[in-house]
């Protein structure tokens, strides 16, 4: 992995106080991961685990009954200390986000790009006259033709809107981009589609990608290393072959056997019994031990650190020798 | 909501078109404007001046004549022609009721966007000022307040301070209307995305939040309208208005006053009468209309009504049976 990282996530934790009846759901824990230039980092686990959170956290875009802490260092400057108006000028300049289904995060009542132009003069980084140019190249290297960009959003096609997202996210050439999701509620042709296009760019512009998905088919294709998160907490980090050939997490070993192998074609597929803890009851040990089919006695009690299993490969279990 | 807004803004006679189709919409629409016009052109409309006496040969002013050729409605107890009054009127209570409308239209929305964009103590705050104002009977509260400003003997002319009452007091149920709207809107998803690409807050309710609430907006401003005028000829009536500068209000005030039904004079009480229905009814209209269009959950639900099928030609029926006797 080349030299320093781009972006290092430090100790994030992150607590929702419930209005209802002033309980804390305690979404992250502890989370912490290195993203270098260029690479592309896969975030997975199951629904509610804290992937989206994560991004969110990351670029300060969670509601007001949010509690942050923990640094997240951007080439240096940690942007949890930023205040709000100085974090406004890396959103999208450099840390850019394309939403869990995206296609309804384009405004129905403006043009699309006019939507394109926003993000870019809204930074100033491009004259008016400009910037027009810059829409229509957009849009032609996501493969939307130019002319479309004077349409609205109900004019297009869900995978057009997903690649008019991602043109978005391009505007203003982030080091970062964050994708949530961005193949769910696509067909398979368009999930394809999307995929050879993020990578196409990633190649073109060099920009480092953090991919949020439960599709492990995703992950192998198209991340360099994989963070593995449970009930709101990092299971097993490393590079991806490290991930899939070699998993040391109980959890991480279940949710492979879960994924249907086109080699092995079986009946049923395996699944992991149970469901992840609530967030506002979580369990004092490890939070995968009620389901975990290797648990030992200290799993109850205590939760386990993350320990470093190879050169660049950390998972968190008791049953792990350092 | 906003596909039909978008229409409207995009396509400005496709909108006329299906607007004139709507009889309703049609009626409210020339309402209103003949009354703005009458307004617009009072001076054509009339020989006299509003406050000219007419007189008989004699010199002496007619008092509670009926209709003529030369005083269509009749004259007043002061012998001043009613017709002349009431086109000269109706630019006071349209002026009144408008201005006040759009105070009461301008401030509701900008509280009800406040209040529901940025939620938390300043949603509190606003809500409650609107509970406690929407809680005090509105006319009863206007009274106290013109008449107390009014003895103020502040330097301003009575039909402002009549204005700034009505309009200040009077934008309780647009602020809830437009706050519940913008509550919905700033949970959508590309007002996030607008956050996230470093859009401050000013930016995001202009370019995201306002487009989306203002068929909204107009629609409810042609409804406050009406109601404006309405509560104008009340205080009007009740003797609030300016004497100097008659509304259809004032004129109903002289008249009661002056014991015009007593003495038989309908023409004296019945044409202002009239005239705050016809404006009223023409708001009421009008702005049902445009709500209905620009919202389309109003209006009936586009799988209603029975679908055409086309009965079957009757030699497709006979072959089809013939396949079946086929197969």
């Amino acid at each position: 992995m080349s030299e320093f990282p781009l972006l290092r996530v430090r100790h994030l934790s992150t607590d929702f106080l419930l209005p209802a009846d002033k309980r804390i759901a305690r979404a992250l824990e502890d989370v912490s991961f290195d993203v270098h230039p260029g690479e592309t980092v896969g975030l997975v686990g199951e629904s509610g685990c804290g992937k989206t959170t994560a991004l969110l956290s990351i670029l300060r875009l969670l509601p007001a009954n949010a509690r942050i802490s923990g640094q997240v260092f951007f080439k240096g400057v940690d942007l949890m200390a930023l205040s709000e108006k100085s974090m406004r000028d890396y959103r999208w300049r450099e840390l850019a986000i394309v939403f869990q289904g995206a296609m309804n995060a384009l405004n129905p009542v403006m043009r699309v790009g006019e939507q394109i132009r926003e993000a870019i003069t809204l930074h100033g980084l491009l004259p008016p006259d400009q910037a027009e140019t810059r829409v229509g190249e957009l849009l032609e290297m996501v493969g939307i033709p130019k002319e479309r960009g004077s349409q609205y959003p109900f004019q297009y096609s869900g995978g057009m809107r997903q690649r008019a997202m991602i043109a978005m996210a391009l505007a203003c050439s982030p080091s970062i981009l964050f994708a949530d999701e961005p193949t769910t509620a696509l067909d398979v042709m368009v999930q394809a589609q999307v995929l050879e296009l993020l990578n196409d760019i990633q190649q073109r512009l060099g920009l480092a990608i953090v991919l949020v998905t439960h599709d492990l088919g995703v992950v192998a294709e198209m991340c360099d290393t994989v963070v593995v998160m449970y009930g709101g907490m990092v299971a097993e980090n490393g590079l991806v072959d490290d991930i899939f050939n070699n998993p040391q997490h109980p959890y991480t070993q279940k949710l492979l056997e879960s994924f249907p192998d086109l080699a092995r074609p079986t009946e049923s597929l395996a699944s992991i019994p149970g469901a992840p803890p609530r967030l506002i009851e979580i369990p004092p040990g490890c939070r995968f031990e009620p389901r975990c089919h290797v648990r030992i006695e200290k799993c109850k009690t205590e939760s386990p650190p993350l320990v470093q299993v190879g050169e660049t490969h950390l998972a968190a279990c008791h049953l792990l020798k350092r | 909501m906003s596909e039909s807004w978008l229409l409207f803004k995009r396509n400005l006679s496709d909108f006329w078109r299906v607007f004139r189709r709507n009889r309703m919409g049609m009626t409210g629409a020339v309402l209103v404007l003949v009354a703005v016009l009458v307004a617009v052109f009072a001076p054509l409309l009339s020989p006299y001046d509003p406050a000219t006496v007419i007189r008989d040969e004699a010199g002496r002013g007619l008092t509670f004549a009926p209709p003529s050729v030369h005083t269509p409605l009749g004259t007043d107890d002061a012998g001043r022609d009613v017709w002349t009054q009431l086109v000269y009127g109706a630019r006071i209570s349209l002026m009144v009721g408008f201005l006040a409308g759009f105070i009461a239209m301008f401030v509701g929305s900008l509280l009800g966007i406040l209040a529901g964009y940025f939620g938390g103590w300043i949603d509190n705050l606003l809500m409650r000022i609107t509970d406690v104002l929407l809680v005090i009977p509105d006319l009863p509260l206007m009274l106290v307040l013109v008449a107390t400003l009014r003895q103020m003997e502040l330097k301003v002319s009575p039909l402002a301070v009549l204005i700034l009452v009505i309009g200040l007091l009077y934008w309780t149920s647009t602020a809830r209307l437009v706050r519940s709207q913008v509550l919905s809107i700033k949970e959508r998803q590309f007002v996030a995305r607008a956050r996230a690409i470093g859009a401050g807050h000013i930016h995001i309710i202009r370019k995201h939040i306002l487009p989306q609430i203002m068929p909204l907006i107009v629609a409810n401003t042609v409804l406050i309208l009406s109601t404006a005028i309405l509560i104008e000829s009340g205080l009007a009536f009740l003797g609030l208005g300016d004497p100097t500068q008659p509304s259809w209000g004032t004129m109903l005030n002289f008249a009661f006053d002056r014991n015009a039904i007593s003495n038989g004079a309908w023409w004296f009480y019945l044409p202002p009468g009239l005239a705050i229905v016809w404006v009223s009814l023409g708001c009421v209209l009008l702005g049902n209309v445009l709500e209905e269009m620009l919202n389309p959950r109003l209006t009936g639900h586009h799988l209603e009504g029975e679908a055409r099928v086309q009965p079957a030609p009757l030699e497709s029926a006979g072959q089809a049976s013939g396949e079946a006797a086929h197969v």
